[in-house]
């Protein structure tokens, strides 16, 4: 007869999980990579089937979005400029996915739009060659809606950017200016080349560090306490912006107008870290997760893409019917979340994970997720997984432009390893594809 | 001054310079002698001659081939105006007059000063400013290199990174900002304070607060815990001495009594030792309970157990011994003092003896057992054992040798020089020894000395492998052990026990073989002219030199063609059309192919492949299944096998297949195994970060789900990488957050500064750079 001591099988309560006696014996579990291996193949389809990215769309600008700025404190809130004259500024709720506030800040064009990092106040520039500071709160009842400070200046300003820590904040046009709030006077300005200044960004770790890409092609660092730049880099096309990754000082990306991103090294810049393709345009803006371990860019192309920092390929792309050309992308400080302004005068709210569940998890679909998270991983290479993982529908215009530059690519790459076949050995170098787009590097 | 002596030397070094030339010219001139308007030019020529050795103002001389405008007034002459006017120049006709000395030294201090080199341009300065920046800051960003490096291999990374404090407000802070408005609230507050609740900081009533003054609980608690403690002590005590009361054996009263008295005795002793004074009150008090019991007359013969024992004691022995014992106790108690100290000093004394005796016995009996038993010698220093030795060598068996041998291999490798020289002794003077018995032993006698020469030459061989420390470790066994033998072998002739020889010949065998390695057999040279012993040598030589037969098997061992030939498989057909070819051919070819096969000895890869193919061949055949029950129809038990016709009844034979792919493709193996199928689900290319298919067989192979890992397994397996919690704001890394010190100067500060001042390390590489 069975006897058998009744705590290894009786639960104390009646709440409690019914325990489940289990021998974890290997030899008698002999189909443990076949099942695995149809559990990772369930979770890919399933993510696929999940993967619905797009949350919401706020409309109420009258012209193409032409920037975004978060909020430093508050995940709600969202800022954004337009092209437009009336209201040519918004503030967001991304709770309600309603304009909390419309500013008519600049006549003609916002070209830049930035908060302060203790969002109690934010700074714009416009075709009117004004920078302006904005109380982040709305005007009271019956007061009208007016800057705190507005600077004039004697050009056109084409960007705009707020230190992460103290009270200055930096502009570009013809040069790259650092303004006190306090002055109407730049305390510093810094030239190299006569060309205008398309965007200039500010190290958000080494908070002395500056960026800024110029129309003439360029690349160039800034030392704001040695007020003289550092280094400029040459690259084939020109570059329409750069983002800082906020975990890592020393790397920032470059989004260019040859449908690459470029990941720099700043101590290294003749080689760039990696080269992102997969865009068929002109990348026109470019975020980094806050985590540090991916970016978001914006297209010509009317789509966005995501790209893991260390990979020259993206994971994810998010397009729609309606989505034109995107011209600027941010990424949520939670993480969770991306926004994208187009030209079509929307803004678009997706989720950075196209396939999360959104809301507060269970225990138990904690682990699931988990579980399965690291099931695709451990079989990503298998080629089936590998097919459905990796499949997405893409506009026609996009897909047909991929194989056009594909084919492309190909008949550059045939026509380069002829002449290298062709010629007497060592005349032609053979240039690496990193190397490739870099023309010069100016100390 | 100075000016005007150089002057003058130049001109004394250039007549000087003259003087010497013009002999040189002077043939040149001779036979270029033609006529009267060379004789212009040729002057001209020497005078530009002459100019152009000074040194200092050497200056180019325009030629010239038209009419020349030198000798015109009207013009002004060209001559020379491309050429900076120099001050020496103008100073040459003052060179006599003395009235512009000033003059003079004001020139050549303004000579003597260097002038200022031009500024460099402003384009140049930047560049270089731009530099040292650069690398100042990128220097300043190294710092990050760790930090990253870390987050990007991390096994998992939570963000926020760093931990926000959740907003903690104490309760009376909240209701300090707090007012009662509505009449419920107001009732409430009422209440509240008519019982004294207390709203600010510790909210205890008095009530409570005396009640945690009286004690705490954790005081409490451990108070109770102690008592507890020693309740169950006392319980536990009393217990034990009350089962002990019940115990009738008077045996273990009297042992218990005993190792009381011991014990008391030890203590005392320790007492004694330790501290005197106690030792004496302690003393006083033994001395007391001894006239008490001296008093008692418990020991008398007059006791009721004693009467008893004492009628008893004519039959029964132990009852007289007991009455003995107790008689005898009865005579110490009654003894004076002094005489019962003085029995124990004796009794101490002896058994000291004892002790020093025990050992010593011991001593001997190790000492009688070296002989027979030599395991017990090892701890013993080897000078002793080596006396010995030399005492009585013909004692010394073999294992005894073999012994020594072996603690010496064991010896530490410091005292190897040492123990050397020991040995070199030693064996001159069994040398001597063997001289001394060459008298009693004459066929001994040429060897020795024939050999003496020799051995010299072997001992200074073997200590130069002894200090060559390079094979230090792999010869010292076998070094030690001829060490060891050859005593033993020089002993040989003083015996004459003809099987006790042939062993030690037997070894001296191996001694010959190390010799060997050295210096091919010295000893067997010494050894030839033994006639008694060569046969049993020739005899020897066929079994234990393992020289030939060694190369027969070698030769075995190599690829053999005409093997191959034997063999069935189809390939070998293919295989055997050269081989039939090559016996017609010459010697010399094969004597060459021999070269080869020898050259290619150990690689015997067609045999290789050929085996690796029947394997193949052999696995991928289904086999025959075999049904047969043991006991069914027939007797079964223990060692009884089906007979065969049952077995061939059940035997199921595979049917034929069809033929394997390569059966007639000699040099291939197909491998049929392969599922085209199963291949679409396959990796085909080795993943990037993976050097090895075994690594990536080995991750897929290790399951991580919880259907075969622990709870706790599962939960370290399926980590995720990065954990980001909702609704918090992720801020970019802060120097303060991974333990680095922000620099605490703004960023600001620095700007306002005065940037276009240099530092002096700037100047320097300023400096640098414009001699570059």
């Amino acid at each position: 007869m069975l006897s058998r001591n009744p705590d290894n099988y009786v639960r104390e309560t009646k709440l409690d999980l019914q325990r489940v006696p289990r021998n974890y014996d290997p030899t008698l579990h002999p189909f443990e990579v076949p099942r695995e291996y149809m559990r990772a193949l369930n979770a890919t389809k399933l993510e696929r089937v999940f993967a619905k990215p797009f949350l919401a769309s706020l409309d109420g600008h009258r012209d193409g979005v032409s920037c975004l700025a978060k909020h430093p404190k508050s995940l709600a809130t969202v800022l954004s400029g337009a092209c437009d004259g009336e209201a040519s500024v918004r503030i967001w709720n991304l709770t309600k996915r309603k304009c909390i506030r419309a500013v008519p800040a600049h006549e003609g064009f916002v070209r830049g739009i930035c908060t302060r990092f203790c969002g109690t106040s934010f700074f714009t520039v416009g075709d009117d060659k004004t920078v302006k500071q904005w109380k982040m709160d709305g005007p009271g009842f019956g007061e009208e809606e007016e800057p705190l400070h507005t600077i004039l200046g004697k050009t056109v300003y084409t960007g705009i950017d707020h230190h992460w820590k103290e009270a200055v904040f930096a502009t570009c046009g013809q040069q790259v200016d650092i303004w006190d709030e306090q002055r109407t006077n730049p305390i510093c300005s810094m030239t190299w080349g006569f060309d205008s200044i398309s965007s200039v960004k500010f190290n958000p770790i080494e908070t002395f560090l500056l960026g800024s890409c110029a129309s003439d092609r360029n690349i160039v660092l800034y030392d704001m306490r040695q007020a003289t730049p550092l280094k400029k880099v040459i690259l084939d096309m020109r570059t329409n912006t750069i983002c800082w990754n906020p975990m890592e000082a020393f790397i920032f990306t470059a989004a260019n107008e040859d449908y690459n991103l470029y990941t720099f090294d700043m101590r290294a810049l003749d080689t760039p870290v990696m080269v992102h393709m997969d865009h068929v345009s002109a990348v026109l803006d470019v975020d980094y997760s806050p985590t540090g371990k991916e970016f978001v860019s914006a297209s010509f192309d009317k789509s966005i893409r995501i790209f893991p920092m260390d990979k020259g390929r993206s994971r994810e792309v998010y397009h729609t019917k309606r989505m034109q050309h995107v011209i600027c992308v941010k990424w949520t400080s939670d993480s969770k979340y991306i926004m994208c302004g187009s030209d079509e005068m929307n803004i678009r709210l997706w989720k950075a994970n196209a396939s999360e569940k959104l809301g507060v998890l269970t225990s138990r679909e904690k682990a699931a997720k988990d579980y399965n998270q690291k099931l695709k991983e451990k079989f990503q290479h298998h080629p089936h997984i590998k097919r459905i993982a990796r499949h997405r529908h893409l506009p026609k215009s996009i897909y047909s432009q991929i194989q056009e530059q594909r084919i492309m690519r190909e008949a550059r790459r045939r026509k380069e390893v002829n002449r290298l076949k062709h010629s007497k050995p060592g005349s032609v170098p053979i240039v690496s594809e990193k190397k490739k787009h870099i023309v010069a590097v100016v100390k | 001054m100075s000016a005007t002596r150089a002057a003058e030397s130049l001109l004394a070094l250039s007549q000087q310079e003259e003087l010497e030339d013009l002999p040189k010219d002077y043939p040149l001139s001779a036979s270029e002698d033609e006529g009267d308007s060379d004789g212009e030019r040729k002057h001209q020529k020497l005078l530009e001659a002459i100019s152009s050795l000074d040194g200092r103002n050497r200056r180019k001389l325009a030629e010239r081939s038209e009419a020349s405008l030198k000798v015109s007034e009207f013009n002004v002459s060209s001559e020379g105006s491309g050429e900076k006017l120099v001050l020496s120049d103008l100073l040459e006709p003052v060179k006599t007059s003395s009235s512009l000395a000033t003059v003079k030294k004001q020139l050549n201090r303004v000579k003597s000063k260097k002038t200022v080199e031009l500024p460099l341009n402003k384009e140049e300065v930047e560049r270089i400013h731009r530099e040292v920046a650069f690398n100042k800051t990128s220097q300043a960003l190294s710092k990050w290199d760790p930090v990253v490096l870390k987050n990007r291999q991390a096994e998992q990374l939570v963000f926020p990174l760093k931990k926000e404090q959740s907003a903690f407000a104490p309760i009376e802070h909240v209701l300090s900002g707090w007012k009662a408005r509505t009449p419920l609230e107001q009732e409430i507050f009422n209440l509240l304070h008519k019982n004294k609740q207390p709203v600010t900081d510790p909210l205890l009533t008095p009530v409570e607060k005396a009640s945690l003054k009286a004690m705490s609980l954790e005081e409490a608690k451990m108070r109770r815990a102690e008592l507890q403690r020693a309740r169950a002590l006392q319980s536990y005590y009393e217990a034990r001495a009350r089962r002990e009361k019940k115990i009738k054996s008077k045996k273990y009263h009297k042992v218990l009594k005993k190792g009381k008295a011991k014990k008391a005795l030890k203590e005392f002793e320790k007492l004694q030792k330790v501290n005197p004074s106690a030792a004496l009150e302690e003393l006083e008090k033994i001395e007391k309970a001894r006239m008490m019991e001296r008093m008692s007359l418990k020991h008398q013969n007059s006791g009721k157990w004693a009467k008893s024992k004492a009628i008893m004691a004519k039959y029964d022995l132990e009852a007289r011994q007991a009455l003995q014992e107790q008689l005898a106790r009865n005579k110490e108690l009654t003894q004076k003092l002094q005489a019962a100290s003085k029995s124990e000093e004796e009794e101490g004394g002896a058994e000291e003896e004892d002790e020093l005796l025990v050992p010593e016995a011991v001593n001997e009996v190790q000492m009688n057992a070296d002989g027979p038993n030599p395991w017990m010698l090892r701890n013993h220093p080897s000078d002793a054992k080596e006396a010995e030795i030399q005492k009585d060598p013909e004692q010394l068996s073999e294992p005894v040798a073999h012994e020594a041998s072996e603690s010496e291999g064991e010896e530490s490798p410091l005292a190897e020089e040492e123990i050397l020289l020991k040995e070199l002794e030693e064996r001159r003077s069994l040398r001597k020894k063997s001289g001394l018995n060459q008298d009693s032993e004459p066929v001994g006698r040429q060897e020795t000395k024939d050999s003496s020469s020799q051995e010299v030459l072997s001992e200074l061989r073997a200590l130069s492998q002894k200090l060559n420390k390079e094979n230090h470790q792999s010869r010292k066994q076998k070094v030690s052990s001829a060490r060891t033998v050859l005593p033993v072998q020089r002993e040989e002739p003083a015996e004459e026990e003809e099987p006790l020889l042939l062993q030690k010949r037997e070894r001296a065998q191996t001694l010959e073989e190390l010799e060997e390695l050295g210096e091919e057999g010295c000893f067997q040279d010494k050894e030839l002219p033994r006639p008694a012993l060569d046969g049993q040598q020739l005899e020897r030589n066929p079994n234990n030199q393992p020289g030939a037969p060694k190369e027969k098997t070698k030769k075995e061992q190599m690829i053999d063609l005409q093997n191959l030939l034997t063999t069935k498989s189809p390939s070998v057909k293919s295989l055997a059309i050269p081989t039939t070819i090559e016996e017609l051919e010459d010697e010399e070819e094969k004597d060459q192919r021999q070269m080869i096969k020898e050259a290619f000895a150990g690689d015997d890869v067609i045999r290789d492949f050929l085996k690796e193919k029947r394997e193949a061949v052999e696995a991928s055949k289904p086999k025959d299944v075999d049904l047969t029950l043991p006991g069914w129809g027939e007797w079964g038990g223990v060692g009884l096998k089906p007979s065969a016709k049952k077995r061939h009844r059940f035997l199921i034979k595979v049917p034929e297949g069809p033929s394997r792919k390569d059966k007639n493709l000699p040099n291939v193996i197909i491998n049929e195994k392969r599922n085209i199928h199963a291949a679409a689900h396959q990796v085909r290319v080795l993943p990037y970060p993976f050097t090895h298919h075994q690594q990536f067989e080995r991750t897929i192979q290790t399951p991580i789900g919880s259907t075969w890992n622990t709870q706790r397994a599962f939960q370290k397996l399926t980590r995720p990488k990065v954990v980001t919690k909702p609704g918090h704001i992720i801020k970019p890394i802060k120097a303060e957050d991974v333990g680095y010190r922000s620099s605490s100067r703004s960023d600001l500060s620095v700007v306002q500064r005065n940037p276009k001042r240099l530092s002096i390390r700037h100047k320097k590489q300023l400096k640098k750079n414009s001699v570059d």
